[in-house]
């Protein structure tokens, strides 16, 4: 538990700071109604639309623990989100519809990790045949229309409340823990950091990285099955053209945040999950702010900058040398202070 | 002087890499550069090119302090160096990882007809026959080793630096580059050799210094040195070179130990001719012959590393497979790579994760290793083959070669292999763990454990095996059995043409 | 006088087939609903028409249009529609058909070409969208202070530019109407509902008096995180958007939505009418065919425009 604290410590700092800057702009940001059996204020808006991000950013991690990446998720929540919007059109109702998304992720992810996997292309360019090809499939089920359904029970999943809280936020942070859970107190952290860091020994310890590999991309698949679940469900419709684009690069991002290495190897699913809620935090925080909407990117890409920069690796060995040059300067002057004395 | 080091330290988190070492290279000699592992020779080179910043002392070249920044800028200084990890581009051409930075150029364009010429022109001193123009990955680590060592001695004007250089050449490999290096010599170079192999150090060195704990112990004269005083220099203890070099005991004739695997027709056309093998419980086997004898290719078809296309394994129970790796690890059989670094260690997990490894992925997932029982075996493995580290947490890429090896070792020891392959297991090692890994083979054959050690030092092969099969172009050529067993054989044996073909199949 | 006979001979060629025309059309592809519903309605204008109608869906790509265009002057057809990709690159292109003396009408998107090789354009005044937009807020609200939040488009695109000024000039000159928030939703559902959560947020929402969407899908999200923040839309907070889709339709009905600005699909329409005139008589329609930016409001009985636009492949 203290091991996990100290290694996401560099991102709740971030996200303090973050916090601390956006009220400066917007003084009301930490402030939190209770009304209507129902938590309200921005905060909680940042929880919950960061709810996708999150959820991708938990496959994610995996995958680049792999020394992997998957640019198809955000492409996967549009198959899925059209695959539960047609399943309740249908009259299928919530359950059934839940159930095909989630299927229709795992068989995404299936195909992903068989192509890395099995016939060994290259992680970037597997995921990029379903990230291009994969919106033509959700248009095929849409039938190129923003698929819209009037079912209470699937919308909850979107914009639900439960204790107060929307529901999306309970499950990026169900899915969190499961598989942080999953990955730590069973072997399968240790396997996913070994093969990602060295996939050719590993195999020959007798570790399956065939199957772990797919089984990963699976698990992103699946990811990315509850954020297109949870995109779907909040716009009670599927929008086959605009269901999470560009989000596969969000949650790439909120994983390198999170401090894990796109080369694979260790990896913490907090960190990443905390990195997600930064990237929401900057997003909320430049809505919140006023801005007009032609700075919204240069605001967003100035802080990812400074939040990298800050914690890159070179930067902390430049400033130890810095901090050490600076001492040693300072060394040679007791001389001074002793005729003082 | 051409170049002296004075004073220089240097510390890491927690160690004090160099303490106030003092070094001199004249023009015109061989100087070698030796200690055992973590003594702060590799630190002491990286400070030299720039690679690391001192923390104190200086660097005198031609009498002038430089302070060399980064590897380029030594190189500009004329500070060339060949480390012991090839540094060159594997997916680039031979060509152009000789002329890398200085391309010759042809109305603005790289000409790579005159690239391939230079670089056949750079490369014509050392006896290498080979396409420049195909990839350097696909020429063995020797041949790479080689151009690596004719990239840094065109490109250094003045000092060139050596770590490791000869580890993987084969003999003739080792006496061409010694002919070099004479003449560079001759020419005016100050050349610093790292090297484990103490007789090639005797061969071709003019001075000496022994560097122990980061700390400078002697400088000498190689004329008014011998080895006891060395390696006692370097060790700090005198060591009983009569234990290391002693021939192993056999405790039973090998005939009339119990058989416990039996090999029939093993091979893969391309990779190996398709050999017999019987091994008997608790003996070791040795696998003699020349680079790319086919050595290594035995091992991986044993382990299933690459698919053997015909023969089979048998044991008591029946019929064995050992058709992948997880197949031939369930058989009981395990496998210490020849590259440690890119086969055979995670580099950026714990010493106990790289331990528990095999034994965690023999379980399977659902079934982790508790974590007491993680830390008890790697303590234990730590304390039994006294691998130096901080803590059983420390990433094993931190560690020198010879703990990293055992390392590698500690995890097939904790699966309690019936059947365990050993490809170049000493191989970077120096001398103290060098030793140490040969007893630890003596100690797991004592409990039953059958080995087959791979290795190009004849004397170690001789000094820890009950017999030796030798290889050569790719098919096991001849087998040594009891008395037999001498480096003097098997260099007769390498070197005999197929006096002995029929013999293989008896032998085995 | 060649030109001349030529002109007279091809009239007479038409007129003699004037029952059955053959008319080319180069669509761009079926990035939106909005466009699959003008594919829909221009394959339904010629039927009605009796034109023969040769379709050609382009996926996105200039070369696939050009080969296109090309195919119609081979196959001799009488005129061609054209919803260019992008503005620029077509001369040569448009050159050749002029040659072949076949006519093209530009579909909804303008070019950057002499206006000589084509026949007329026909497409919707982007400025005068928001314009009509902002005249019925103006008009809705009379003399109470307003303060309005407006969901803009991508940033940067033509739609979004446009819709804006026009909005903003028909509000000029009405000190009681404030724009006080403006931010992008990208045209989409997620991004409306997104950043009205927000507006909400930062103005408290009771201090809102109306929402001005460029296009009507943004306003569809707004609407849910108005409902959702627990305010009415539609009453609470008023709401114009442009597009007029079928489902904004329905949110009228249901009291939702307050009005939408139409951007009709039936770019056909007008076409096939300049046409035929042409056919008829030679008579050169003016270069630009201006289409009707409709207005519909609650009272334009909502449920009966969803029924017939639903079907259209929005």
């Amino acid at each position: 538990m203290r091991r996990t604290f100290t290694r996401v410590l560099p991102q709740l700092l971030t996200l303090a700071v973050l916090m601390a800057l956006v009220t400066l702009f917007f003084p009301q940001f930490l402030a939190v109604d209770y009304q209507g059996g129902r938590l309200s204020g921005p905060v909680i808006d940042v929880l919950k639309r960061g709810a996708p991000v999150a959820l991708l950013a938990v496959g994610m991690t995996l995958v680049i623990a792999t020394r992997g990446i998957d640019l198809s998720v955000g492409t996967v929540m549009a198959i899925t989100g059209a695959a539960a919007a047609w399943a309740i059109a249908s009259g299928w109702g919530a359950g059934t519809a839940v159930l095909l998304a989630l299927a229709a992720g795992l068989v995404c992810g299936l195909w992903n990790g068989c192509l890395v996997a099995v016939v060994g292309i290259q992680p970037i360019v597997a995921t990029l045949i379903l990230m291009t090809s994969g919106r033509g499939i959700a248009q095929l089920i849409t039938e190129g229309r923003i698929l819209t359904f009037n079912d209470p029970g699937f919308a909850w999943l979107g914009s639900g409340i439960l204790a107060g809280l929307p529901v999306p936020v309970f499950i990026w942070i169900l899915t969190a823990v499961a598989v942080a859970i999953l990955m730590r107190r069973t072997a399968l952290g240790l396997l996913v950091e070994a093969i990602g860091i060295n996939r050719s020994a590993s195999a020959l310890a007798g570790v399956n990285a065939r199957v772990l590999l797919i089984a990963v991309y699976m698990a992103s698949g699946l990811c990315a099955a509850l954020a297109g679940i949870i995109a779907t469900a909040d716009i009670r419709g599927a929008d086959a053209n605009n269901a999470g684009l560009w989000l596969e690069l969000d949650a790439i991002l909120a994983v390198v945040i999170g401090g894990n290495s796109l080369l694979g190897g260790r990896f913490s699913v907090a960190a990443s999950v905390l990195g997600a809620m930064i990237i929401q935090t900057i997003d909320t925080g430049i809505l919140l702010a006023g801005f007009p909407s032609e700075y919204n990117l240069v605001i967003k890409a100035g802080l990812v900058l400074i939040i990298l920069v800050l914690q890159s690796p070179n930067l902390a060995s430049e400033w130890y040398f810095l901090r050490r040059s600076l001492t040693q300067r300072r060394e040679p002057k007791p001389v001074p202070s002793r005729v003082k004395e | 002087m051409l170049l002296s080091i004075r004073s220089l330290s240097k510390s890491f988190p927690g160690t004090k890499a160099l303490d106030a070492v003092d070094f001199e290279l004249k023009a015109g000699e061989v100087h070698a550069l030796l200690g055992e592992n973590g003594a702060g020779k590799s630190t002491l080179i990286k400070c030299m090119t720039g690679a690391y910043r001192r923390d104190s002392g200086q660097i005198l070249l031609d009498g002038q302090p430089v302070s060399p920044g980064t590897t380029s800028e030594a190189q500009e200084l004329g500070i060339g160096t060949v480390y012991q990890e090839i540094n060159l581009l594997p997916n680039l051409t031979v060509a152009q990882n000789l002329t890398f930075g200085r391309e010759p150029r042809r109305f603005g364009m790289i000409s790579s007809r005159a690239q391939r010429d230079m670089a056949r022109e750079m490369l014509a001193g050392y006896g290498l026959d080979i396409d420049v123009g195909r990839d350097l990955g696909s020429y063995s680590v020797a041949v790479q080793q080689v151009i690596a060592i004719a990239r840094a001695v065109s490109l250094s004007g003045k000092v060139l630096i050596l770590d490791e250089p000869t580890a993987s050449l084969d003999a003739a490999e080792v006496r061409m580059l010694f002919d070099i290096l004479r003449d560079l010599r001759d020419r005016g170079l100050g050349i610093v050799f790292v090297s484990h192999f103490l007789d090639q150090v005797f061969d071709l060195c003019d001075r000496l210094t022994v560097l122990r704990n980061g700390c400078k112990i002697a400088t000498e004269a190689i004329a008014e040195t011998d080895r006891l005083k060395l390696i006692k220099h370097m060790l700090g203890r005198e060591l009983d070179e009569a234990t290391e070099e002693e021939r192993r005991k056999t405790t039973a004739p090998h005939e009339e130990r119990h058989e416990m695997l039996r090999f029939d027709r093993v091979g893969r056309p391309g990779t190996v001719a398709p050999f017999d093998l019987t091994v008997r419980r608790g003996e070791v086997i040795g696998l003699a012959g020349l680079l790319g004898s086919g050595r290594t290719e035995s091992a991986e078809l044993l382990f299933g590393v690459r698919a053997a296309q015909s023969g089979q394994a048998h044991d008591e129970a029946g019929p064995v497979d050992f058709s992948n790796p997880r197949a031939a690890i369930r058989a009981g059989f395990g496998f210490a790579p020849e590259d440690r670094k890119t086969d055979g260690i995670i580099a950026d997990l714990s010493v106990r994760e790289n331990i528990v490894l095999a034994l965690q992925a023999r379980r399977g997932w659902t079934h982790p290793v508790p974590r007491a029982e993680q830390n008890r075996l790697a303590d234990d493995y730590i304390a039994r083959l006294d691998i130096r580290t901080s803590d059983a947490e420390k990433a094993v890429g931190d560690l020198s070669g010879g703990n990293q090896q055992k390392v590698v070792l500690a995890r097939w020891l904790a699966m309690n292999p019936r059947f365990l392959i050993l490809d170049e297991p000493t191989r970077g090692i120096d001398i103290g763990a060098h030793a140490e890994i040969l007893r630890l083979i003596h100690q797991m054959t004592a409990e039953g454990m059958a080995l087959l050690v791979i290795s190009s030092e004849f004397d170690e092969l001789v000094a820890v095996s009950d017999r030796i099969i030798v290889l050569r172009d790719r098919r096991h050529a001849h087998a040594l059995v009891g008395d037999e067993v001498t480096a003097d054989a098997i260099v007769r044996a390498i070197a005999t043409p197929d006096a002995a073909q029929t013999q293989t199949r008896g032998a085995a | 006088m060649l030109k001349t006979l030529m002109t007279s001979a091809a009239i007479m060629v038409c007129a003699a087939a004037a029952t059955a025309q053959t008319v080319g059309f180069s669509q761009i592809g079926s990035e939106s609903g909005w466009r699959a519903a003008e594919t829909t309605l221009t394959r339904q204008q010629a039927e009605e028409r009796g034109i023969d109608l040769k379709f050609s869906d382009a996926q996105q790509r200039q070369e696939n249009q050009i080969a296109a265009i090309r195919s119609f002057v081979a196959q001799g057809v009488d005129a061609i529609l054209l919803a260019p990709v992008v503005a620029t690159g077509w001369d040569s292109v448009l050159e050749e058909a002029q040659e072949a003396e076949i006519p093209v009408v530009l579909l909804d998107r303008q070019v950057d070409a002499p206006d000589d090789l084509y026949l007329t354009a026909v497409g919707s005044d982007l400025v005068h969208e928001g314009e009509v937009a902002g005249q019925w807020l103006v008009e809705k609200v009379g003399d109470r202070e307003c303060r309005i939040v407006e969901l803009q488009g991508t940033t940067g695109s033509s739609p979004a530019i446009d819709r804006a000024t026009g909005f903003r000039n028909a509000i000029e000159g009405h000190d009681n109407l404030e724009i006080v928030r403006s931010q992008t939703g990208d045209f989409t559902r997620t991004g409306g509902k997104e950043v009205m959560e927000s507006f909400l947020q930062a103005e408290s929402g009771n201090e809102i008096c109306a929402l001005y969407a460029h296009n009507d899908d943004m306003a569809l999200g707004a609407i849910q995180a108005i409902n959702e923040a627990g305010l009415n839309p539609g009453e609470d907070i008023l709401i114009v958007s442009i597009d007029a889709v079928p489902d904004i339709f329905k949110a009228m009905a249901e009291g939702d939505a307050n009005a939408t600005v139409e951007l009709t699909p039936n770019m056909a329409g007008p076409a096939f009418d300049a046409l035929e005139a042409y056919w008829e008589d030679g008579t050169m329609p003016e270069k630009f065919i201006q289409t009707e930016s409709t207005l519909y409001t609650q009272d334009d009985d909502p449920m009966a425009e969803y029924e017939a636009r639903k079907d259209l492949g929005y």
